[in-house]
């Protein structure tokens, strides 16, 4: 007993020193091998496609390695530096930017396409995370404004891309960290209501015609059911032809048949309950809660304020992609081009993902190295 | 190092207690919306799953209607007369052709695809559904066919489509009588909907629009069956689920006999008439033919619309079937009225009447004159017949009155239709006191009376009323419907150890019996046809000429039809007149005369010179000496013959009307 003892111990000493959250990891591989599989059916069978996001997976997990070794004071040093740089290239993105999809969200840096967004979602809640650890908790009103102004300004610039997904992404990221941040209740009431009033103003005179479609879509997908209705009727079609146990893996109609579109990217959720019913859909559920779990126990548990917040704001961000991803292809939420976290196929949000998951982990692996 | 200090004199465990409250809250918060996210997938796979999955279904499962083939046509040796051919047709599928221009123009200059065909194709490209094929050329040859075969490998997206098409290998020969298909178009649509057959109608581009193709087509049509097919988005079949075979229609065997068919054609060219031959032991019809006549496998792929205000503007009027068109009966008309008289009793055969050359309405001043000047003097009911003498005859119809002739005329069905199975029949006329004031609103006046006791005045009979009556005739009053159709067999695939096509139940037509005519003397009915036997027979008689050494006993009776009203004294000379006044010639005829086999009816359109013994005889003649062949039946003239009369007929000579 003792000594079984022990090597648990030293087995948690050797995570600890690769700076590993063993729990956190095993969640995620679970949904990055489950991914591979939905992938499978969803992309037709294509075993290349396999391939490519195996590979994707193989560097984003090399990444959040590297992301944990570095202990979570240097983020403190380098946040304003960054938020100023971040800033700068989601300016350039405007104004030199590449278009791609009736966006402009690329800059070309001459030897590669790069996405300051992406960046963004880490850089923010990291700036806003300092910002308001550097006085006492519960924050100010005024400490308060002044971060929310620090969200406000790239969520607008991304908005204006426009990106909608990642600037609701980054904009929740920092609301998270001022309600972590103990911002009083009456703030936030005061501010949900204020959005609520802004909204029309939002419609009439932010957002643009492609977008206010998709919301009309969402609210009644059956008005157009060839046109942009199509997507939901046919991911809902999907989702409740799957039933209890689902239709088989690879044997879902909707998918294998071509009739349910975007299927091994923002769809592919929509693929995994056709094939794996309820019973799939309550396991996948029960999943990201532990990985959620984690992630606020690691929080909860950090010693710094700084570490608590951006681990909080991590986690609860991760939860986002989740809730509007699902909530979106099951027709709760107009479609938001987010996708399902770790088993979507495709690239640059999965590694800023797991760059996030590797801060989780640092900061949760090097708080003894802070108190020491 | 401010920053450093302020941290140091926080009061970390109240920061500690604050985070953990606000990270409870948010994980409350985590569990309610992953709730929400639950309840609404359980709604859509637990609640709405039926729903769901209904309508997953009904996206990759199509049901798609397979056509029936569509029963062949045979004649009655088993000579194919309508058959289903494969037609083959490029199609193309533009989504899935890389380049399109420049593989339609290979393609093209491959195949010889004319400019035309290729500007038509790439303007249905535009606005047509995606992934639906388009016809870039119909109608391939087999040259075309193997041409393209052997390249297709390089032409993703093309592919030849094979379609069974209505085929008439006799082409005008048979288009009267069989008709022909062509396509379904908004009317037909709309009838099949009232019929409740729009079902059974999904795969079917074609439907029967004239002839045995129109009467026939419930039969010949047979019953859809269904394909059950899983398909993609893009509506491409990727596999068969389930297949209900369609029933083939039933073949048809007919009647008819298409060497007969081809005899009276050959005997009509370059005339407008019609040649109509009945078996009276059955009614069905052996010949029925019209000319001039056209191609029915014209409307088969759409009539263009020159051909067809070709068709339309002829004066030869090729669209008309006159088999069943109405043409004064004229002479052939006295052999009924004759019957008629001796059945009222007004004539008998012995009874003699003395014709001076013309007959007068006790006084009245007209006089009703004779074709032959000076008249026949005392003459019989039979050499009435033979020679087709007028002024007995209008003797007879001033004797018997309008309402006696018309009586015994309708039950010989003329002015009714006959029934046969075709629908263009016409009824013609039976002038008869009701029909004068129903149609005209007059009076019938006695003058009238006379004229259609040799079948002129008001009549119209059809050929085809003309044989049907001759039948009826040679039956002694039985009265038997005429009919094309003489068995119907449906073709069943049996599947054993290979594909065995078997053929069964072969269903014979009905012959469909009336109540006969009764007569009040029953051997009156012999005394008529002995004597349109001796009109044949005798030398001398009116259609003796005609039948000159023949060999199968046969009997008939001749008839020239005044088409124009003559001035009263007017001579009719046919060269002097203009071509649609000069007179038609009518005759009716039958063989052999003991146990006749073949009643043959013929018409003629304004013949250029003489009447029915010289013009329409001799048709019927070719007709009955194609059915016979070289068959000899003995005749009760062939041993006795000897010239009984030596008097010259000429049925022009003198020109009254009719003879």
């Amino acid at each position: 007993m003792r000594s079984t003892g022990h090597d648990q111990a030293k087995k948690k000493d050797i995570w600890q020193k690769l700076h590993i959250d063993l729990p956190l990891l095993v969640g995620i591989l679970c949904l990055m091998i489950l991914g591979l599989f939905v992938v499978y059916s969803a992309g037709g069978q294509n075993a290349d496609l396999v391939v490519r996001q195996g590979i994707r997976l193989g560097i984003a997990l090399v990444v959040m390695f590297f992301v944990a070794q570095i202990p979570p004071r240097y983020y403190l040093k380098w946040a304003v530096p960054m938020f100023v740089v971040g800033l700068g290239m989601l300016v350039a993105v405007l104004l030199v930017g590449t278009m791609g999809k009736g966006a402009q969200r690329w800059l070309n840096l001459g030897f590669m396409q790069f996405q300051p967004s992406e960046v963004m979602k880490l850089i923010v809640p990291i700036t806003v995370a300092w910002f308001i650890s550097q006085h006492d908790l519960p924050a100010k009103l005024g400490n308060i404004l002044i971060a929310f102004i620090l969200v406000l300004i790239p969520t607008l610039l991304i908005a204006k891309q426009p990106d909608l997904g990642t600037s609701l992404l980054i904009a929740s990221s920092g609301l998270f960290v001022i309600f972590l941040a103990g911002a009083s209740w009456k703030l936030i009431g005061t501010c949900v209501g204020l959005a609520s009033a802004f909204t029309p103003v939002f419609w009439m005179f932010l957002m643009k015609d492609y977008q206010k479609q998709r919301v009309l879509t969402f609210l009644n997908p059956e008005q157009d059911p060839l046109g942009s209705g199509y997507h939901i009727i046919q991911s809902k079609i999907a989702i409740g032809s799957g039933g209890l146990n689902g239709k088989g893996w690879l044997q879902g109609t909707q998918s294998q048949l071509e009739f349910l579109p975007e299927r091994h990217t923002d769809f592919i959720f929509a693929v995994f309950s056709e094939e794996f019913g309820l019973v799939g859909v309550s396991l996948l559920l029960i999943t990201y809660l532990a990985i959620v779990m984690r992630g606020l126990w690691i929080a909860v548990n950090a010693q710094q304020a700084f570490a608590k917040l951006l681990a909080g704001s991590i986690t609860l961000t991760f939860f986002v992609y989740v809730f509007v991803n699902i909530g979106m292809v099951s027709g709760l939420l107009p479609v938001v081009g987010v996708p399902l976290p770790l088993v979507s196929y495709g690239g640059t949000s999965m590694v800023t993902l797991m760059a996030g998951f590797g801060m989780l982990m640092a900061i949760g692996t090097h708080r003894r190295f802070i108190a020491q | 190092m401010a920053p450093i200090k302020r941290v140091s004199i926080r009061n970390h465990t109240a920061e500690a207690n604050l985070f953990a409250r606000r990270t409870f809250i948010a994980f409350i918060g985590v569990v309610v919306m992953l709730l929400i996210l639950f309840s609404n997938v359980y709604n859509l796979e637990v609640n709405s799953f039926e729903k769901y999955q209904t309508r997953s279904n009904s996206n990759r499962i199509k049901l798609l209607p397979v056509a029936p083939n569509r029963g062949q046509i045979y004649d009655r040796n088993g000579v194919l007369l309508a058959e289903n051919k494969p037609i083959y047709s490029l199609e193309v599928i533009p989504e899935q052709v890389e380049d399109l221009d420049t593989t339609i123009a290979e393609v093209s200059d491959l195949l010889g695809i004319s400019k035309e065909k290729q500007e038509k194709f790439f303007k249905a490209t535009k606005g047509k559904r995606r992934f639906k094929p388009l016809e870039l050329h119909s109608r391939l040859s087999d040259q075309q066919v193997a041409l393209f075969s052997v390249n297709q490998h390089k032409y993703p997206g093309l592919f030849i489509d094979a379609r069974l098409k209505r085929y008439y290998p006799f082409g005008d020969l048979t288009t009267h009588n069989l008709g022909y298909v062509a396509r379904i178009n908004r009317k037909d649509a709309n009838k099949l909907e009232e019929q409740g057959k729009t079902e059974n109608y999904a795969a079917t581009r074609e439907i029967g629009k004239l002839g045995l193709e129109r009467y026939y087509e419930d039969i010949l049509h047979g019953t859809i069956g269904h394909q059950e097919v899983e398909i993609n988005n893009q509506g491409r079949i990727i596999r068969t689920l389930d297949f209900t075979p369609p029933t083939p229609g039933k073949d048809l065997t007919l009647t008819l006999d298409i060497e007969l068919q081809m005899i009276a054609k050959r005997a009509l060219s370059g005339k407008r008439g019609a040649v109509v031959a009945i078996d009276p032991r059955d009614g069905g019809v052996l010949a029925m033919y019209s000319n001039p006549s056209y191609d029915g496998n014209l409307f088969v792929h759409g009539i263009s619309s020159k051909n067809y205000k070709k068709l339309l503007s002829s004066k030869d009027l090729p669209l008309i079937n006159r088999t069943v068109q109405g043409y004064p009966p004229a002479s052939t008309i006295k052999p009924f009225i004759a019957l008629t008289g001796l059945d009222k009793g007004v004539i008998t055969k012995e009874s003699k009447v003395y014709d001076p050359g013309f007959f007068q309405i006790p006084k009245v001043e007209k006089k009703y004159k004779d074709m032959r000047k000076g008249g026949h003097g005392w003459i019989s009911l039979t050499r009435a017949v033979e020679k087709s003498c007028n002024v007995y005859f209008y003797n007879l119809a001033y004797k018997l009155g309008i309402d006696n002739i018309s009586d015994m005329m309708d039950k010989f069905g003329f002015g009714e239709y006959t029934g046969i199975d075709i629908h263009e029949e016409s009824r013609g006329i039976l002038p008869s006191v009701g029909w004068k004031r129903a149609r005209f609103n007059q009076p019938w006046y006695t003058g009238e009376t006379i004229s259609v006791g040799i079948g002129q005045s008001y009549w119209t009979v059809t050929p085809l009323q003309l044989a049907q009556a001759t039948s009826i005739l040679v039956n002694k009053g039985e009265v038997k419907t005429p009919h094309m159709l003489k068995a119907t067999s449906q073709t069943t695939y049996v599947q054993a150890d290979d594909k065995n096509i078997v053929k069964v139940q072969a269903q014979p037509y009905e012959i469909e019996e009336h109540p006969p005519i009764q007569l009040t003397e029953q051997s009156n009915w012999q005394i008529v046809l002995d004597a349109m036997h001796s009109t044949v027979q005798k030398q001398g008689a009116t259609g003796h000429n005609a039948f000159k050494g023949h060999q199968y006993d046969a009997a008939g009776k001749t008839g020239s039809a005044q088409v124009a009203r003559l001035a009263k004294d007017e001579k009719y000379d046919a060269s002097k007149i203009q071509e649609n006044k000069r007179d038609n010639a009518m005759f009716i005829s039958f063989a052999p005369f003991d146990k006749p086999e073949i009643v043959v009816a013929v018409a003629i359109e304004n013949v250029a010179q003489g009447g029915g013994a010289t013009n329409a005889a001799p048709v019927a003649r070719q007709i009955m000496d194609q059915y016979f062949g070289n068959r000899v039946i003995k005749s009760e003239y062939s041993s006795t013959m000897h010239p009984v009369h030596n008097e010259h007929f000429s049925e022009s000579a003198s020109h009254t009307g009719a003879h």
